[in-house]
């Protein structure tokens, strides 16, 4: 008998066991969903995944009689609009701010120190500041993604470029490169697939952030929904929205890491295939 | 005038002497082997060289003038790992010194200066013999395939020197045997000026022209840190003569230091 280290599934049997979790979850969901509606068919709590599905449909094909938008569209651009601008600004912010921190030891002095105190602020703690400073509208909610974001980024692509071998940076050099060279050439390059990486990181807590905006003040999006539902109960949206914020979190997921395998090979190579 | 020269040069950190009294010159063409014990300096004074490490007293002298106290293009270097680039392939490795060079502000070439760097580059990779795999990328290539690529990219400025630390060491004993006919050919071909620190006695003396042996002179039991090492001995090697003469008449001679057992 192998040791249990040893024993990996097979890959038909890996997805079966992968899939049996979720099985179970679903199976203990429409037992008790089962058990309360039996009880009282007017339940609110537990719907069941037809009622889900009926309403989720409704969300997304009917189109709302004052506006004539369609509630689920509306609410997904708004929100994948506000996530995508704030992550993509706290990128850029972190890429320029984390190769001049980590590449010029003269900037890293200064502007160190000040990134990581910023970084232990709560941000959730300032939206109030931030609320009166850039109004209820979209700016404000940008602004508390990227201030949530950037340090950790910031924090991490500074400490990659420290931790890259000092043999890489004097070799530069002794090919004639100059600090802009270094910095474009050796830095750059190297930072930027775990910019990608980083960022994927970051999105879990992006998500946070929009949704707790969204909730305090907010015309449309995904977390506003779900905020707005709950005074009446309305599982059978909240649980298909949740849902459906999970799946797109994933999309955005796996499309950063697809582009970094396809654009950085290289940086994959160390990986082994063990999933 | 030599090419290099240095007198008294010393090397401390606070307290502890880690060089002393390093008197030497050396002409352009020369291959000099270093050996010593490990922790004796060796690295140090390659990264003296190399301008990493700052000269503490005493002068050492590039072309008569102090050597630089950052890297530049006029000392290459090859280190045992890391060498290159893991985010290029082969020829960008090599091309981007050229790069670098043409570019100042990109750092990156384009059109005609991009097809000229690509020729220049792909005649230095013909010489290290890699030729084949110019579109791989470094984690693809094994350990002596690594090593040369980092040879043909360190030669692609025409350094004034070449400085080379433990480059054969992580690799095996026949691959070991292949590097040294390169490294020797391309010696004798482009006339360089090496200095190469190795841990393997033979291949200083198969190698190199002329072997410093690094090791201190003077210990306090009282104080190790008091006293640092030197070149105990400055030799001449004649290629010509097999090495099994040489180590014999190195014995007999009395090649003694500290730690003769970790050399011999």
């Amino acid at each position: 008998m192998k040791r249990l280290i040893n024993l990996a599934p097979s890959r038909g049997s890996r997805w079966l066991l992968g899939l049996l979790p979720f099985l179970l979850l679903a199976m203990v969901y429409l037992s008790l969903s089962n058990a309360r509606l039996a009880e009282n068919p007017n339940d609110r709590l537990l719907p069941t995944p037809a009622t889900m599905a009926s309403s989720f449909y409704h969300l997304a094909t009917a189109e709302n009689v004052r506006t004539g938008q369609i509630v689920l569209w509306t609410d997904t651009f708004a929100s994948l609009e506000r996530i995508l601008i704030g992550v993509a600004i706290s990128a850029f912010i972190g890429l320029i701010v984390g190769i001049l921190n980590g590449g010029i030891p003269l900037i890293r002095a200064k502007l160190s120190p000040l990134v990581t105190v910023a970084s232990l602020i709560p941000p959730m703690a300032i939206l109030p500041i931030l609320f009166i400073a850039f109004g209820t509208g979209e700016a404000a909610k940008i602004a508390l993604i990227v201030i949530g974001v950037t340090p950790f980024l910031i924090r991490d692509l500074q400490g990659h470029a420290l931790r890259l071998p000092d043999e890489q940076l004097i070799k530069a050099q002794t090919l004639g490169a100059s600090s802009w060279q270094v910095l474009l050439r050796v830095l750059l390059p190297q930072l930027t697939p775990r910019l990608l990486n980083a960022t994927s990181l970051a999105l879990g807590s992006a998500w946070l952030f929009l949704i707790a905006a969204e909730a305090i003040a907010a015309q449309e999006g995904l977390g506003y929904r779900i905020f707005l539902v709950r005074r009446y109960l309305s599982m059978d949206v909240i649980l298909p929205y949740v849902a459906w914020i999970t799946l797109l979190a994933f999309l955005l997921d796996q499309i950063l890491a697809w582009t970094s395998r396809l654009a950085f090979p290289w940086y994959h190579s160390g990986e082994g295939d063990k999933s | 005038m030599s090419l290099l020269s240095a007198k008294r040069l010393e090397k401390h950190y606070g307290h502890h002497v880690v060089l002393e009294n390093l008197n030497f010159s050396v002409e352009q063409g020369e291959f000099v082997t270093l050996v010593g014990a490990s922790g004796c300096g060796k690295t140090t004074f390659l990264k003296m060289l190399l301008g990493t490490e700052a000269i503490s007293k005493g002068n050492l002298l590039l072309d008569g003038k102090p050597i630089p106290n950052e890297p530049g293009p006029d000392r290459g270097v090859v280190f045992q790992k890391y060498s290159v680039f893991p985010h290029l392939t082969v020829l960008g490795n090599v091309m981007i010194a050229d790069e670098l060079h043409s570019a100042k502000l990109l750092g990156k070439s384009f059109g005609t200066a991009k097809r000229h760097a690509i020729e220049k580059a792909q005649a230095r990779i013909e010489e290290v013999g890699l030729s084949h795999a110019l579109n791989k990328y470094p984690h693809e290539l094994s350990g002596g395939m690594q090593q040369r690529l980092a040879i043909a990219q360190a030669l692609m400025m025409r350094p004034r020197m070449l400085l080379l630390d433990e480059p054969f060491g992580a690799l095996d004993p026949g691959i070991r045997q292949d590097m040294h006919e390169l490294i020797t050919r391309l010696w004798q071909e482009q006339q360089l000026t090496i200095f190469m620190i190795t841990h393997d006695l033979k291949e200083a003396f198969e190698l190199g022209t002329r072997l410093w042996v690094f090791d201190k002179t003077r210990h306090d039991p009282q104080a190790p840190e008091a006293y640092g090492a030197t070149i105990t001995y400055d030799l001449p090697i004649s290629r010509d003569r097999p090495t099994a003469d040489l180590t014999e008449a190195l014995h007999q001679g009395g090649l003694k230091t500290h730690t003769q057992e970790t050399l011999l």
